[in-house]
């Protein structure tokens, strides 16, 4: 079973990541839980969301707390939450950061080898014109865990988006191509 | 939920938002608004004024439904009793929240434990499949004319209400196959068998009314049984009054409700796999409570850990504990016995501390006082 911890802050999208992952996991035939960690809900504060996905039917309904994907939205968060709690060293860091992971190791004490970074905030920025970093992050997820289809996870998530935003077709794209280039251009070194 | 609702197509639903049932009224008032349903969705100002709306339309003979959580139960508390001393087959959606205070939105059993002796049906649910099993069950379980009583399913506020996972949806002409056409044998509307509803009862008739509903409540044992079987022949899952997990051999049992029962399917195969014998029996029907099958199937554990995710205030033992042991005390049977007090206000149990409670409860001897019967899980004291 992989378990996935979303890091965010409040209005940058960790719930819908988690949700559209697991939807998309859902859609691709896996047994999926997806749920945000609810407390006061604040712009700005830190928030959790998390993902199970297995091929198994999932009975556990505790909270994640080993983790074998930890994803942070806001490198901000680094300084504020023990953002690699419960993450063993075989498991998988990515962060939203313009930074490489051999820089951001600097800083974080955590000695795994799968240490990945994307520019999220800025791809968000140029693709759908706000710094949403959300569904950049899915694409760099999946680039980095390979757990499913890349192309399953676009046309899910084209799927959603498409409900969601009926008269804003360039929202969709540009989440499109967001999620594209994270998956292209996530770092590994 | 909401999906089961869309489903049932009540005639008429009268509801008031709570969190965190909110969003299956949300959605289900989407349906209305879509012309999905045929329902008439009243909107009130109150739980109070949503309960007493549902009973005079159940009253005058349509099938009807309503949702609520936690302080939105508790204010329908007055009504509640109404419904079931009427018999009418009113169904529930509910989400169990803790109750204020201090104010907290998050789940225990508390809002249904308080309601627990108003005449209603009680179904707990384990996951989002069981409860929107469970719902259209229960509509069936209501309207049987051998119960005629108010039912409600719960599900665990948050951890499942607002949680996604994978629900196998069954064909809606299935669903209302299986529900059927809801013929009241009596309705207020009905001037050929006129009856009447609401009047005063007092020494000479009121116990032969309650006692009445208490056979109602007795014979909703056996059609619960027959209602979640033919459901399992119709959709695949049979469903009865708990569920058992690696109990046959088992030396101690967790007895669990709702979501903690699927976590500790996790920690039964862990202690398994350390040569523990370890086993779970859910319980999914609360009221009517299953004393005899309780105490039949635990009949061989030597070891048992009740899980109460609500506290009652006897200063002895929750909910839970309190009525299961006096099961056990009449079939004769003396387990040690230790009753856990966990969860409240949404506090995790994570499947390892399940694991700590089945250790720790099959090294018990025989509980010499109050804090060796109960125990207060998780909580900084």
């Amino acid at each position: 079973m992989l378990e996935i911890r979303w890091h965010g802050r409040g209005g940058q999208g960790a719930k819908t990541a988690a949700l559209l992952l697991g939807e998309a996991a859902m859609q691709a035939g896996k047994h999926v839980q997806a749920f945000p960690e609810y407390g006061p809900e604040r712009m700005g504060a830190p928030v959790q969301s998390f993902d199970r996905i297995s091929d198994q039917p999932i009975t556990l309904h505790c909270s994640v707390t080993n983790p074998k994907a930890v994803v942070v939205l806001d490198p901000s968060l680094l300084d504020a939450v023990d953002v690699t709690a419960g993450l063993n060293e075989d498991g998988v860091l990515l962060i939203n950061t313009p930074k490489s992971p051999a820089e951001m190791r600097k800083s974080i004490p955590w000695k795994g080898k799968k240490l990945f970074t994307v520019d999220a905030s800025t791809i968000a920025l140029e693709t759908i014109k706000r710094n949403v970093p959300n569904t950049c992050m899915m694409g760099a997820l999946i680039k980095v865990t390979d757990f499913m289809d890349f192309n399953a996870l676009l046309e899910d998530t084209r799927n959603k988006l498409g409900k969601k935003f009926k008269n804003r077709p360039e929202i969709v794209e540009g989440n499109m191509n967001a999620i594209r280039r994270a998956y292209e251009e996530v770092k590994t070194q | 939920m909401a999906e089961a609702m869309r489903q049932i197509n009540p005639d008429v639903c009268a509801a008031y938002p709570i969190t965190p049932a909110t969003e299956i009224m949300q959605i289900f008032a989407g349906f209305v608004n879509d012309g999905m349903v045929k329902t008439e969705l009243i909107t009130v100002e109150s739980e109070h004024s949503a309960m007493s709306a549902c009973m005079g339309s159940a009253a005058a003979g349509a099938r009807t439904m309503t949702a609520t959580s936690s302080q939105g139960l508790a204010l329908m508390y007055e009504m509640l009793y109404i419904a079931a001393g009427y018999r009418l087959p009113i169904v529930m959606a509910e989400v169990n929240r803790a109750l204020s205070g201090p104010i907290n939105i998050h789940c225990d059993h508390s809002d249904t434990m308080g309601a627990r002796d108003t005449g209603w049906i009680q179904l707990f649910s384990e996951n989002a499949q069981e409860a929107y099993d469970n719902l259209i069950q229960a509509v069936r379980i209501a309207e049987h004319p051998d119960v005629l009583l108010p039912a409600w399913t719960s599900t665990d506020g948050f951890i499942i209400s607002h949680g996604m996972e994978n629900v196998h949806i069954y064909p809606d002409a299935e669903v209302q196959k299986f529900i059927g056409e809801y013929k009241p044998a009596f309705n207020l509307l009905d001037n050929s068998k006129p009856i009447t509803v609401g009047a005063a009862d007092l020494p000479d008739f009121y116990f032969e009314h309650r006692r009445a509903a208490y056979e109602g409540m007795r014979n909703a044992k056996q059609a619960i049984v027959e209602i979640g079987r033919e459901f399992g022949k119709t959709f695949g899952q049979t469903y009865g009054f708990f569920e058992e997990y690696h109990l046959q051999d088992a030396e101690v049992a967790l007895v669990a409700m709702g979501s903690t029962a699927g976590t500790a399917r996790v920690a039964i195969d862990n202690l398994r796999a350390r040569g523990l014998k370890a086993g779970l029996l859910k319980l999914r029907v609360f009221r009517p409570f299953p004393a005899e099958e309780l105490a039949a199937a635990l009949k061989h554990v030597s070891h048992i850990a009740v899980l109460d995710r609500s506290d009652g205030f006897n200063a002895q033992s929750g909910p839970l504990g309190t009525e299961l042991k006096a099961a056990l005390f009449d079939a004769g049977t003396r387990p040690k016995t230790v009753n856990y007090i966990y969860g409240l206000g949404g506090r995790d149990i994570h499947f390892t501390e399940l694991e700590q409670i089945a250790e720790q409860t099959l090294k018990a001897g025989e509980p010499k006082d109050l804090n060796s019967r109960v125990i207060y899980w998780g909580v900084r004291e």
